[in-house]
């Protein structure tokens, strides 16, 4: 959390092999081919912006479950399709029966990047958006279209994405 | 032009879906009564409507014999990379200015 204290680390050759092939990857896309060419400079590309960038990320990014990870990535693209179709009945139905809600997430998360995917994970879900975070990180304000049970859906939204996110990135931390 | 033709079935079911699924969003952007209701629009079109164009446009650039047509994932991948952050920071400068809301809204607190 306080990245202000954390000590300067010295330079390293490869900061940060995961966004390093993250970026490799996102090269051979853009570049819509696989070719020997392509292949080299993305792999200098992938390593030279995370080389002269690496102040800029304090924290370690590790994967700790690719397994999980990927699981997770599945759940959530399902997810969003399951809830696109029942948003889409909710707005063709009459806005008037809706009970709208803000509610306030407690977090287990303590990393700023697992926080942020948990957020955007919320937001990419039809029917909520994560609308604030609280200044120590602690809640996180969601605001959703329609519930019935707010302490149901806090606690399906806890259970169903933050537990997967704590496992993926925080398994060193807890 | 026979054994294509369930290809083009597909495409056009994808581009329909995509669309519709835009419209639904853009519709809930004029229906719905209140400032943060109306934020669950946009990102509806984003997620569903979009992929589903995507998805169409790979497999018609994948099946023209050109090759694998992938670079289209990065639409996406920008896409739920931005819209999260963009609607995060309208949703917070809304409740800044303290934007009305419906009267009806549910506030719920563990600790209250």
């Amino acid at each position: 959390m306080n990245t202000t204290t954390t000590p300067r680390r010295p330079r390293r050759l490869l900061p940060h092999p995961v966004l390093s092939l993250f970026m490799l990857a996102l090269w051979l896309l853009l570049a819509n081919q696989i070719s020997g060419g392509h292949l080299v400079l993305g792999a200098l590309l992938a390593w030279f912006i995370p080389f002269v960038t690496q102040s800029f990320w304090p924290q370690e990014m590790t994967l700790g479950r690719p397994w999980v990870a990927l699981k997770f990535v599945f759940l959530v693209l399902w997810d969003i399709v399951i809830a696109n179709v029942i948003v889409a009945k909710w707005i063709l139905g009459s806005p008037k029966k809706l009970k709208p809600a803000f509610m306030k997430i407690p977090l287990d998360l303590e990393q700023d990047f697992s926080i942020t995917v948990l957020a955007s994970t919320i937001s990419l879900t039809p029917g909520t958006v994560s609308a604030d975070l609280s200044p120590d990180s602690r809640y996180l304000l969601v605001h959703t279209l329609h519930t019935e049970d707010p302490a149901e859906t806090v606690a399906t939204i806890k259970q169903r994405y933050e537990a997967p996110l704590k496992e993926i990135f925080e398994c060193s931390t807890s | 032009m026979e054994e294509t033709s369930w290809l083009e079935w597909l495409i056009s079911a994808l581009l329909l879906i995509g669309a519709a699924f835009a419209l639904i969003g853009s519709l809930g952007l004029a229906r719905l009564p209140d400032f943060f209701m109306r934020l669950h629009g946009p990102t509806k079109a984003t997620t569903l409507g979009v992929g589903s164009i995507i998805v169409a446009s790979m497999v018609f650039f994948s099946t023209r014999g050109e090759g694998l047509s992938l670079h289209e994932l990065l639409i996406a991948l920008f896409l739920f990379i931005t819209a999260p952050v963009s609607a995060h920071i309208v949703a917070k400068a809304a409740l800044h200015v303290r934007l009305p809301y419906r009267k009806d809204t549910q506030n719920w607190d563990r600790d209250s």
